[in-house]
């Protein structure tokens, strides 16, 4: 006879958005610092020279891990910060939104080259 | 039947890593929209749950390998500079396509634009799986975190799709070539 499974996780009453709000955030951080290192690396000769992390691929070696390092490290701390709590997640998913819709526009090389 | 070491890897990031990462937003994008919407009545099972939670992780892992291929292993070949006065450019890529006006733009909008926008597809698939692994079923009743996981999912998917169709139009016009043959298997 099949044993009844456990609840994987709790009920969402007492269960905090924090966590899932900084991981958001920090997602949208990311992916703009993404657009933001590409096109300050392809305007600013000496900041492109100092990304190329690993030469056969340049710059973007360094453009990809800066972003992920600032990601992560946003990520972080946004965790500390509100794992416990409960946060107006309007916001920061409408900022975080924003931020992905801009690192998707401003990725696309003829936005990315007005700057 | 032959294929080189470089069109090898070229496949295996793109048929298989790529394509099966697209293949698979739209399992996860199904699930997200009907089974975690707050007007689902059916219920979400434990078992259905750690199914969609491995699914999201092993998507996340899927789409960190594929951009780590891309990037450290075939993109160095991708750009790789031809010697002066090289004639033929098939081993060189990006100088191929560069060479001719009806072909530069798939550099410097499809390869440009590939590069950067591929890596937005981890970065949202890995935030995704981390949240779903967290709240799993109480996303029904969080419906800003299931709009912003479904949200980030789908962009991953556009991302995804973006670098995919690049990719495989760079491929058509200047394909990786180069490395060690690998044969196949003998014609008659």
């Amino acid at each position: 006879m099949n044993k009844p499974e456990p609840s994987a996780s709790a009920d969402s009453a007492g269960l905090p958005n924090g966590s899932g709000a900084a991981a958001i955030l920090a997602a949208g951080i990311g992916s703009f610092m993404v657009a933001l290192l590409a096109i300050a690396a392809d305007n600013f000769t000496s900041l492109k020279s100092q990304l190329n992390f690993y030469k056969p691929s340049g710059p973007l070696s360094g453009v990809t891990t800066a972003a992920v390092v600032v990601w992560l490290i946003a990520w972080g701390i946004l965790e500390l910060r509100w794992r416990s709590r409960t946060i107006a997640l309007g916001r920061i998913n409408a900022v975080a939104l924003f931020l992905l819709g801009m690192s998707l526009l401003l990725t696309f090389p003829p936005i990315a080259d007005l700057f | 039947m032959e294929i080189t070491a470089r069109s090898l890897w070229t496949l295996v990031h793109g048929m298989g890593f790529g394509a099966l990462y697209l293949l698979a937003c739209s399992g996860v994008l199904v699930e997200l929209c009907r089974r975690y919407s707050p007007k689902s009545e059916s219920p979400i099972s434990p078992r259905d749950e750690r199914f969609l939670t491995v699914y999201l992780i092993a998507m996340a892992v899927l789409a960190w390998i594929t951009v780590l291929t891309g990037t450290y292993i075939i993109y160095p070949w991708y750009r790789a500079v031809a010697p002066a006065g090289t004639v033929n450019l098939a081993g060189f890529p990006q100088m191929l396509l560069k060479s001719s006006p009806d072909t530069i733009g798939w550099h410097s909008l499809g390869m440009e634009w590939k590069e950067h926008v591929a890596w937005l597809v981890p970065i949202s698939i890995t935030m995704a799986a981390v949240v779903f692994a967290r709240y799993g079923r109480n996303l029904r009743s969080q419906p800003q975190l299931r709009a912003a996981v479904l949200c980030f999912t789908l962009t991953s998917f556009l991302a995804a799709g973006i670098a995919g169709f690049f990719g495989a139009m760079l491929v058509k016009n200047a394909p990786v070539e180069g490395g060690r043959v690998i044969h196949l298997m003998h014609g008659e």
